[in-house]
């Protein structure tokens, strides 16, 4: 028996922000899922099945959170998990819930994603004083601003670059509703005087500490049939792991990932991602991680990524948008973050990305790592059901 | 083979919590002695209140206030109360159905010993005398008899000066165990020797060692001294001051590859100005009387190591 095909039908986000004391976690949670069931004209019976995905718990201090948002996202007599998989897990939730339709498990599933991050410390979570060991010495960017660096040397990119990308990732967050930062103000000189924090990553080549969530609802055929919004169809989805320090380990390309896009390419019978994908949501966290992942991805030979950055290529009237969203520069609630980089996909390829729509986007990829470079999840997705 | 060290780890945070409209009202009622129900879908009081339906998954917002007595739906005895439980001496656990209630609470009965304590006793709620919002404000059940049956009744949930958000503390407790390989490692570090573990499938030689080569999935055993001397692989200048870090910005956080080592360990440079440190730039360990690892790198005095040398440890 052939698998179903996997279509997303309805996306929902929270408006993003540094705190959102309005409401609680089940609230937020909530707000991304009634959105997502709107879009996709739906009700809570009509989904069979949840799948949610957060960051660390440390991250917010309650333990297994899934047990008590049960009531809040309908999922009461019906199956729920969680996933994990550090800051890619909105991905990797994306494709534990496609798979469970693929395999027809269940016909219609919520998939939701969160982090409300206002009520820990990210960095405290991440960092417990375990006897023995010593101590990360630099906080947040110190673990990344060395891989940069390593980037800058093996590939000869300019050090502008990076203000480059921040700098677009911030004036397309202006066209997203959505996005936690709204810099109105924003240049390329700011970006370029703000401090240096991590030489060499400045204060506005970082993510935001956000709090937020995504949903999407996915479904088969029949369902995609029945929706009252074009879908977007999964024509590959991967997640490929390795651990995050050994002897060959490459910071600046991992192996993991590069295996995860070519395993996503194959399923969607993609040979020249360069040409056959029109848009990219890619998780950078800093803005440096734009042309390394491009590099990563196959998008650029190794050592040229920064020169697609460098001459406009990804902007929003480029040739290859990454991120017109804003990305994970613009809002970043971690748990959140992958997911909202798949449902964006899903939304440039329904035609539904408001003022962020990248005119004929038919073919879009998705993107999420995490843990150290440790895990990755990716799809692909596209207007046109996949073939066969 | 003597005992491998153990150590505390105490992991606690002030968490937190935003409360939504529902919690809102539950806990600043609790505060004026007013104890807020909500009625599902289908009617019934849910105590405490929940802001969805168990069954149904709506919207749950009218609230109704239910009385200061109740009855033990059931009990567990807690002969040896914990920090930070509501009574210092030995209590029971009680779920308690407040009057006009549907649903019971957890919280703590004062009784002399279990034999006070069945299913179906009346008790009332002690209120603590300071009370911020919390559910502590409830300081605990005690034994009262009275009639049951008075029905919840509509509140709006509006009071003055509502509580918004409460900080829940959370502590965890640990005892931390090295293991071999670890102990290995801390048991060289005392004489100021580094000291990794050779993969017998790849032969690569791990630093710190984890008694275990992830590539192959082995055991590793072999011990291997690396160092003193190293390369620095890449680095960032701190320019930020991380919490409960006791070093002056600007600072070098480096990578740094120790001869013999296959990969790249963290440390800190010094010994020379934050804005003269490169790649390849050769360092050796200082050590501060007392210190469990090297305080820092400082620059050995050699000519750099030559970026083919180490590209593969980037």
């Amino acid at each position: 028996m052939p698998h179903e095909p996997v279509a997303v039908v309805g996306v929902g986000q929270t408006r993003h922000a540094a705190a959102r004391r309005d409401v609680s976690i089940a609230g937020l949670v909530r707000e991304a899922a009634l959105r997502a069931l709107a879009d996709a004209g739906l009700g809570w019976a009509d989904i069979d099945a949840v799948v949610i995905g957060k960051a660390p718990d440390f991250f917010e201090g309650v333990m297994m959170p899934e047990l008590y948002l049960a009531d809040a996202l309908g999922a009461v007599g019906k199956p729920m998990l969680r996933v994990h998989t550090a800051g890619s897990v909105g991905g990797s939730t994306a494709l534990v819930a496609a798979q469970l339709v693929k395999a027809r498990v269940h016909t219609t599933v919520l998939a939701l994603a969160f982090e409300k991050q206002s009520e820990s410390n990210a960095m405290w979570g991440l960092s417990l004083p375990v006897p023995f060991q010593q101590p990360l010495l630099a906080g947040a960017g110190g673990f990344f601003a060395p891989h940069i660096r390593a980037y800058m040397r093996r590939s000869g990119a300019p050090e502008t670059i990076g203000s480059l990308v921040a700098h677009k990732d911030r004036r397309n967050a202006l066209r997203n509703p959505y996005a936690h930062l709204h810099e109105h103000g924003i240049t390329l000189e700011k970006v370029q005087a703000s401090p240096m924090l991590w030489d060499p990553v400045r204060y506005s080549e970082t993510c935001p500490s956000s709090d937020g969530a995504c949903a999407m609802v996915l479904t088969g055929r029949a369902g995609a049939a029945r929706s009252p919004t074009p879908p977007a169809w999964v024509h590959g989805g991967a997640m490929r792991s390795e651990p995050t320090l050994f002897p060959g380990k490459d910071f600046v390309s991992p192996r993991a990932g590069k295996e995860c896009a070519a395993d996503v390419y194959r399923q969607a019978g993609i040979t020249d991602p360069r040409r056959q994908i029109d848009v990219l949501e890619l998780y950078v966290p800093f803005s440096w991680y734009e042309p390394m992942w491009l590099e990563n991805l196959g998008f650029a030979a190794e050592g040229r990524g920064w020169r697609l950055t460098e001459a406009g290529v990804t902007g929003m009237d480029g040739d290859l948008p990454v991120n017109p969203s804003g990305g994970v520069l613009s809002t970043n609630p971690i748990g959140a973050s992958g997911m909202i980089r798949f449902a964006e996909a899903a939304l440039q390829v329904r035609g539904r990305a408001g003022e962020h729509q990248i005119d004929g986007a038919r073919r879009a990829l998705g993107h999420a790592y995490g843990g150290g470079s440790q895990f990755f999840a990716m799809w692909l997705v596209g207007t046109d059901p996949p073939a066969g | 083979m003597p005992e491998p060290p153990r150590a505390p780890l105490r992991v606690e945070f002030p968490f937190t919590r935003s409360l939504g409209p529902v919690l809102r009202a539950f806990l600043t009622g609790l505060r004026e002695r007013t104890v807020l129900g909500v009625r599902a879908t289908d009617g019934r009081v849910l105590v405490p209140p929940v802001e969805y339906d168990p069954v149904t998954a709506d919207e749950l917002r009218e609230l109704a206030e239910v009385g200061p007595t109740g009855t033990v739906t059931t009990w567990a005895w807690n002969p040896a109360p914990r920090r930070g439980q509501p009574l210092a001496t030995p209590f029971s656990w009680v779920l308690v159905r407040l009057d006009g209630a549907d649903t019971a609470l957890l919280h703590a009965l004062d009784a002399p010993g279990p034999e006070a304590v069945r299913t179906g006793l009346r008790v009332r709620i002690r209120w603590a005398r300071d009370r911020t919002g919390a559910i502590t404000d409830i300081a605990c059940f005690e034994p009262f008899d009275s009639a049951p049956g008075r029905p919840a009744t509509a509140h709006d949930g509006v009071f003055a000066d509502p509580v918004a958000e409460i900080t829940a503390p959370a502590r965890l407790d640990y005892v931390h165990t090295a293991g071999r390989a670890q102990h290995a490692h801390l048991t060289a570090l005392a004489d100021h020797r580094i000291t990794g573990e050779r993969c017998p499938s790849c032969r690569k030689v791990y630093v710190p060692p984890r008694g275990v080569c992830p590539v192959c999935g082995v055991a590793t055993a072999e011990q291997v001294e690396v160092g003193p001397r190293g390369t620095v692989t890449t680095y960032c200048v701190v320019n930020i001051k991380a919490a409960n870090l006791d070093v002056e910005v600007p600072y070098v956080y480096a990578h740094i590859a120790l001869d013999g080592a296959d990969l790249a360990l963290h440390g800190r440079i010094d010994g020379i100005p934050y804005d003269r440190v490169r790649m390849g730039l050769r360092v050796e360990p200082v050590w501060l009387p007392g210190g469990a690892h090297p305080d820092h790198y400082r620059p050995a005095g050699e000519p750099d190591a030559p970026y083919d040398s180490y590209r593969e440890l980037l």
